[in-house]
């Protein structure tokens, strides 16, 4: 059986979208945002060399396991930098992500 | 003016592959790439990342491919434009085009291939108010002639790589350096990160920590900038020139207006050559979309083929191509 969880969207017009994402696939929250027809480059799909797939986490950060070192690397060398920044290529959806709130920085 | 029959966009793997494939239908090709050296994506991001569906290929290190493409496309003599945008085009009565690049360079060719990937890769820009408004009157994003900065007042913002190598490199060219990083620490390699503390130590280069530029003041040229530190407290300094190191992020850049059929940020072509809306402009590689697409590099190598083909018919439409074999008679006799 599938497990769904729900999360928020917000895009970078600032308009709320509500995603139901499946947490046994393996896949990223990266991979979930460019289905789901959000603008979201991922030019290096998926390995944290680009930060193309930055986003702001604005609720359930806590929930997320911290960023590995490749992450932090990648993060470091963005212009801008929110508490909430995270790469999403790096976050798989699991259980814990429901209710998540999550930023879409352009 | 640079004389060709394809003028490729891109100089990726698949516009790599693209000179081999022109090359056997006797097509000489001119690559033109924003990036100082060929590869792409693959040398610009992830050189020294495994990619394991080349077929033939069980692991392949991207940087070994885009060696090894070039070394198969070199028999074509293919030619370069390296560190320049194709800004615009113009289709001429004959059906060729003109193109010119950023830095004015002009390429005659007689079919252009678009192979750009993602796009062009652009300076990520920090947000600083009126910055645009300094670029090229003390901003600059690319250190291009380190000679420039000689006895000059150099800031240079970011926490990276480049950022910590180029605060080196233009300190031992004798220029003032100033590098100011957004955290308290350098992710960057450690032997830059410890060259960088030594040289603060020894009062060689200025370093400011937790903190960000945050306004740029000057009449026609940059005069000096303000700093913010985390405690939000401003510091004002003189400077001559201000590099902003932040990465590079593709954006689909001048292609966007060249009112070819686009497809969220992809050109839209048919899947017989690969061709676009406008004759003679063919797209290929991961800048293109059709029914099916799939962006992968296996994928671009094939539509390279079509598209020499569709090129060669665009080029020459009374002529028949006798599709030809490599192992009949090796490279030589094409």
């Amino acid at each position: 059986m599938e497990e769904l969880i729900k999360i928020e969207v917000i895009d970078p017009a600032m308009e709320s979208h509500t995603l139901e994402l499946p947490t046994d696939m393996g896949l990223s929250l990266m991979e979930c945002l460019k289905a789901g027809g959000f603008d979201i480059m991922a030019t290096c799909g998926g390995m944290a060399l680009c930060a193309t797939c930055h986003v702001e986490i604005l609720e359930g950060l806590d929930q997320l396991p911290d960023p590995q070192e490749s992450e932090l690397d990648m993060l470091d060398t963005l212009p801008l930098l929110l508490e909430g920044s995270r790469l999403s290529c790096q976050l798989r959806i699991t259980e814990k992500m429901n209710g998540l709130k999550v930023r879409i920085l352009s | 003016m640079i004389e060709t029959d394809i003028c490729i966009v891109g100089a990726g793997p698949v516009g790599l592959f693209a000179i081999f494939e022109a090359g056997l239908l006797k097509l000489r090709c001119h690559l033109v790439d924003v990036l100082p050296q060929i590869g792409g994506q693959l040398s610009e991001i992830y050189p020294k990342k495994p990619i394991y569906d080349i077929p033939g290929y069980p692991m392949v290190m991207a940087q070994e491919l885009v060696d090894n493409l070039a070394k198969q496309a070199e028999p074509f003599h293919p030619s370069y434009t390296l560190g320049e945008r194709i800004e615009s085009f113009q289709k001429k009565d004959d059906g060729s085009f003109k193109l010119t690049t950023s830095e004015g360079t002009i390429i005659h060719a007689k079919v252009v291939a678009i192979a750009a990937g993602l796009g062009c890769f652009e300076p990520r820009k920090p947000e600083i108010p009126g910055l645009e408004d300094f670029e090229k009157k003390g901003v600059q994003y690319f250190v291009k002639e380190p000679s420039l900065y000689i006895g000059k007042k150099v800031i240079i913002s970011g926490g990276g790589d480049s950022a910590l190598d180029w605060a080196i490199h233009l300190e031992s060219l004798g220029a003032e350096v100033s590098l100011v990083h957004r955290s308290s620490s350098f992710r960057g390699a450690p032997d830059s990160v410890e060259k960088v503390m030594d040289l603060a130590k020894n009062q060689q280069i200025e370093l400011f920590l937790n903190s960000q530029v945050t306004q740029l003041k000057g009449e026609k040229w940059l005069d000096s900038l303000i700093l913010t530190d985390a405690d939000k407290n401003e510091k004002e300094l003189k400077v001559d020139y201000f590099i902003p190191l932040f990465g590079l992020s593709p954006k689909l850049g001048p292609i966007e207006h060249w009112s070819l059929n686009l497809d969220k940020n992809a050109i839209v072509v048919n899947t017989k050559d690969f061709e676009t809306d406008i004759p003679g402009i063919f797209a290929i590689g991961d800048i293109n979309t059709y029914p099916g697409k799939l962006k992968l590099i296996l994928c671009g190598f094939h539509e390279a083929a079509l598209m020499a083909h569709g090129a060669f018919k665009y080029i020459f439409p009374e002529k028949r191509i006798n599709l030809k074999y490599t192992t009949v008679n090796g490279i030589e006799a094409f």
